[in-house]
């Protein structure tokens, strides 16, 4: 089991968490984005090896953070809360 | 072999508590402290076992985790268990073991014919054999009469297995030399330490090996090194096995009790592991070394010292390494007449004293036919004998090391693998870093423990063992059969094929032979599997490679991992605040979503009664407890901003008092939850979203709002377990509430459907929602959730006068399926879009950007033929459709589905079926028939509009 760290819990179990998808996803707003841009964003991920940027939530106080770890080591690098400016998406 | 209990001696035992037990029937006599092994071999029991396969009699091994061969299922006074290594498991008064694989017993097993011809049966032969016409015709017949222990179906647990979480500086793993000193050095440095052992008793080879440790017997070390550890707070636990270590240093352990209960299973997390975990002696590679009476030499001595049971009186020991020379001695000092075969003529210890040895020679195979009579060597010597103990060398316990990715070097001098570069966190050390002599472990134990130098190591002080070896390794082509991995039955030829056949992949072998795939998995036997593919294919045993290390390293009972989690705690549902009330009431409960609801407050006829229920509420008023009902609370400056772009519908433009009912799409536009929003002022909302949605809501609120919007704009709080909400719904609603005098006007124009007004029950502050859900008209009355009862009693005495009915869940769905309220997930699927339940505006309309927007303009969106939402009708009197029941057509004689009857129901009200159901093209085909099929009968149906009841939404105000 892995210890992940909430921005506002510190380390936790990996069971107190839940996956919210690849960070860096940035959200195509309006009716009229490019289909190939909307399909994208709702579909393809990298899945690299390595070094990955994540978004994960900690069900525990609710906190949506971006967590940097290595899918490989699975070496937790850092945690960043949200700035609520739509980066993580 | 003829074993016997010597009559004086053994560590373990205790000659004063005398334990009787059985074994395949037969009555017999242990001491408290004998494992189930130590007992039979006392009683000079010699085949304790069947093979796997070939129904080969199989006699005691080891004297510790690693045993292959003595596996017995065990019941009476102890736990129904199956598998247990009768080497680790103490016998108990009433306990009754049976062997595995054998029938009637392992001495007479009807089978073993079987033996006879495993020249056709090689590895493999059933992948060849078997796979015409089909396995599976074969598969419950082998099954049979291949396998080891048998589970107990009926077995029930004693109760929860205990779950513990803990911290520490420093886990060591294994209370021999190496771990004792560790344990010692780390806690003189002030670190928290916890030490596991499997062991019952800890000292590891110091409780049967010879040694003097800061000039005291090492008995006496052990004891008080224990002692001191725990005096000082340190956590000690004895027969506690580390199974398995996990992400960032998160260590499995299964601890077993004496007492019958279950086991606990720990999860430490330490700062620094130290891995002290011994080693294990392999067996030497001679035709029929798998016969009863030949053992481990290790394990003969365990046996004499701990056991007081020597193994034999004609014993030969085989060995191509120095550690089998003390057991030689202990042995014939014991009283046996002791012959040592060692394949090394030189550079081999001295002979210990009343030991004739022949030195350069090596059994070539062992003979008897159901246990050791006697053994051929290399030259053709003929040796008598009833006990072979062998050593082949030792194989390092690395397993955690390399569960922790850790990687291994090959030493050829010691002819094993051992640790290679460190793992961050984690140090090993004693035999199974390869060290052979206390000081070599003692040395390494302090070098393990960097900083810990506050306390010296301890010192041997007395003699040292050494560790010449020259390895022997099984040869292709020898004769005779020469068993690699006694427990799936694996020979030297098995391996020879494989490798024939080109499975030399290390981890082909493993699966195409089921090489070191037992139980055991392989501790005894792997390496010589490797060696051999190594040296039938011209390369060397690193070059083989290992297969991957993968917890547990002992079997741990499924129970350890459940924990609580079973029976209730499996999946908790969540409770009304009025629960005890409603049972009070007679209802009775359901699992919905989540929550324990009432189904309905009818007994045992359960359809009459929620079919009254449902009638009843049309005909006057009806109470209904909604407190399932989520309330999530959105406020701030962004609010109404933040309610617009989570909801499809336009929300920003509802006026403070008023309600709205709206759809959540996700991102694929899919219709994912559906509800009231409440506005309570400028910059407040609620959500009022589905029961079995609030948690998935609540988050999906939260990432938009910390994604998106800002900690500062908009802030979120599920309030939805505070406040209980009873709903009154019927064309009687209104009076009933005029009667609880809740201090506002119900007045139709200060409270018009779908607004909300606040009022006082009693000294409690409420909010009343006029919303419905039954097509009536309907206040929903919130209050504090601890308030709750009394305003139920109170609805109840005021509901008298209009002969109110309380209603459960169920006959609330027949209410709204009468209406054509969907329910998500019920009504819709995962390809619903808004649009297909007939709402299309704000897809046709809104400008501002909402969650799952763009999706509902894809190529899938835009078609007339998706699946809609309709009503589905059939005639006055017959049964109600089928729910799930496809919508069919036939299309040049192939039938295809439309869609399906999503709710279906029998109403009281309107005296006939109502339905509801997804189907193609459905709102352009009101008044077309449709074929329904289910279970093979096929049915006619009316497509209509969803909704069946007063279509024109008078009652809602009536």
């Amino acid at each position: 089991m892995q210890l992940f760290h909430c921005p506002f819990c510190g380390a936790r179990d990996e069971t107190e968490f839940h996956f919210g998808g690849e960070a860096g996803n940035l959200r195509p707003d309006g009716a009229d984005a490019p289909a190939d841009r909307w399909a994208n964003y709702l579909y393809m991920r990298d899945n690299p090896k390595g070094a990955v940027r994540e978004v994960w939530v900690h069900m525990n106080c609710g906190e949506f953070f971006v967590m940097e770890r290595d899918s490989v080591s699975h070496q937790v690098l850092s945690s960043t809360s949200l700035d609520g400016a739509g980066h993580a998406q | 072999m003829t074993a016997t209990r010597l009559s004086s001696g053994g560590s373990a035992i205790d000659r004063s508590r005398p334990v009787s037990f059985s074994f395949d029937g037969r009555k017999l006599q242990g001491f408290e402290g004998d494992t189930i092994a130590s007992a039979l071999l006392a009683s000079d029991v010699a085949v304790v076992g069947r093979s796997f396969k070939y129904h080969r009699p199989r006699g005691i091994w080891g004297a510790g985790v690693e045993e292959p061969n003595a596996l017995v299922d065990i019941s009476g006074s102890v736990a129904t268990t199956p598998n247990t290594r009768a080497t680790t498991e103490f016998v108990l008064e009433g306990m009754i073991a049976k062997s595995v694989n054998a029938s009637p017993n392992a001495a007479a097993d009807r089978n073993a014919f079987i033996d006879r011809f495993s020249r056709f049966i090689p590895a493999a032969f059933y992948y060849k054999t078997f796979m015409w016409p089909d396995w599976h015709l074969f598969e419950p017949r082998i099954r049979a009469v291949a396998g080891l222990g048998e589970v107990d179906t009926g077995w029930q647990s004693s109760g929860p297995a205990d779950q513990i979480n803990r911290h520490c500086d420093v886990l060591v793993v294994g209370a021999g030399p190496a771990g004792l000193a560790a344990a010692k050095l780390a806690a003189g440095a002030g670190q928290s330490v916890i030490l596991v052992d499997g062991q019952r008793e800890p000292g590891g080879s110091l409780n049967h090996r010879t040694g003097e440790i800061d000039g005291k017997p090492d008995a006496a070390w052990v004891a008080e090194t224990i002692a001191e550890l725990s005096a000082a707070g340190h956590i000690v636990l004895p027969s506690t096995t580390a199974f398995g270590i996990y992400d960032h240093n998160l260590v499995g352990l299964n601890q077993r009790h004496v007492d019958g209960r279950p086991d606990t299973l720990w999860r430490v997390r330490p700062r620094r592991i130290v891995l002290a975990t011994g080693a294990i002696e392999r067996p030497l590679p001679f035709a029929n070394n798998d016969l009863p009476g030949i053992m481990s030499a290790d394990a003969a001595l365990i046996y004499l010292r701990r056991f007081a049971v020597l193994v034999g009186r004609r014993i030969i020991v085989a060995t191509n390494n120095d550690s089998a020379y003390e057991v030689a001695g202990a042995l014939a000092e014991a009283g046996a007449d002791v012959t040592l075969v060692d394949s090394r003529k030189d550079g081999a210890p001295a002979a210990p004293e009343g030991v004739s040895r022949m030195a350069g020679r090596l059994v070539a195979a062992a003979r008897g036919k159901v246990r050791v009579e006697g053994a051929v060597l290399d030259d053709g010597t003929v040796l008598e004998a009833d006990c072979v103990a062998v050593s082949g060398g030792w194989t390092p316990t690395i397993h955690l090391f390399c569960q922790a990715r850790g990687k291994l070097v090959w030493s050829e001098a010691q002819a094993a693998f051992l640790p290679g570069d460190p793992v961050e966190g984690m140090a090993v050390v004693g035999a199974a870093a390869g060290a052979v002599s206390l000081s070599g472990v003692f040395e390494g134990a302090a070098k393990a423990m960097p900083g810990a130098t506050t306390s010296p190591a301890p010192r041997s002080t007395g003699v040292e063992a050494t560790g010449g070896i020259l390895a022997a390794w099984p040869i292709p082509g020898a004769r005779g059969r020469v068993w690699i991995d006694y427990q799936n039955d694996v020979t030297a030829k098995d391996v020879e094929l494989a490798a024939r056949e080109n499975f030399i992949s290390v981890e082909h072998l493993k699966r195409y032979t089921t090489l070191g795939m037992a139980t055991d998995q392989g501790k005894t036997s792997n390496l010589a599997g490797l060696a051999l593919m190594g040296a039938a294919t011209g390369r060397t045993v690193p070059e083989v490679g290992t297969t991957t290390y993968r917890p547990p390293f002992t079997p741990v009972p499924l129970a350890s991992f459940a924990g609580a989690r079973g029976g209730e705690l499996m999946s908790p549902v969540r409770r009304l605040p009025l629960e005890n009330v409603h049972r009070a009431q007679g209802a009775v409960f359901q699992e919905y979503g989540g929550w324990l609801r009432p189904a309905h407050y009818g007994g045992a006829d359960a359809d009459r009664a929620i079919q009254d229920e449902a009638r009843r509420a049309r005909q006057s008023v009806a109470l209904f407890d909604g407190s399932t009902l989520g309330k999530i609370e959105v406020m701030g400056p962004k609010a109404a901003e933040f309610v617009d772009f989570i909801y499809y519908n336009t929300m920003s433009t509802l006026k403070p008092g008023r309600c709205r009912y709206g759809f959540m799409l996700s991102e694929n536009g899919v219709v994912f939850d559906d509800g009231i929003l409440v506005r309570l002022d400028e910059h407040r909302f609620v959500v009022s979203c589905s029961s079995s949605h609030v948690a998935a809501v609540h988050a999906r609120l939260e990432e938009w709002r910390q994604d998106r919007f800002g900690r500062d704009a908009v802030y979120i709080h599920n309030a939805t377990s505070e406040m209980a909400t009873l709903t009154v719904s019927g064309p009687n609603a209104k009076n009933l509430l005029v009667a609880l005098n809740l201090g506002l006007s119900l007045d139709d124009t200060d409270l018009p459907h779908m607004a909300i007004g606040e009022g006082m029950f009693e000294t409690e502050p409420v909010r009343v929602a006029r919303v419905s859900f039954t097509g009536d008209r309907s206040y929903e009355v919130s209050i504090r959730a601890d308030r709750a009862e009394r305003l139920w009693a109170r609805m109840h005495e005021a509901g008298k006068a209009f002969d109110a009915v309380t209603i459960g869940l169920e006959a609330l769905m027949i209410l709204r399926a009468e209406k054509g309220y969907i329910v998500i997930g019920k009504d819709t699927d995962g390809t619903t879009l808004p649009h297909d339940l007939g709402v299309d505006g704000p897809r046709a309309k809104r400008k501002s950007e909402y969650v799952g927007r763009r999706s509902l303009f894809t190529e899938v969106a835009m078609p007339d033929s998706r699946q809609q939402l309709v009503g589905l009708a059939v005639a006055r009197g017959e049964e109600p459709l089928a729910t799930g029941a496809h919508g069919i057509s036939r299309e040049g004689g192939k039938l295809r589905s439309q869609g399906f009857v999503t709710s279906s129901y029998h109403s009281p009200t309107l005296a006939r079926p109502v339905a509801l159901g997804l189907i193609e093209r459905g709102a352009a085909r009101h008044g077309e028939t449709i074929d329904i099929q289910h279970l093979g009968m096929v049915r006619r149906a009316t497509i209509t509009g969803p909704c069946a009841f007063d279509p024109s939404g008078e009652r809602l105000n009536a």
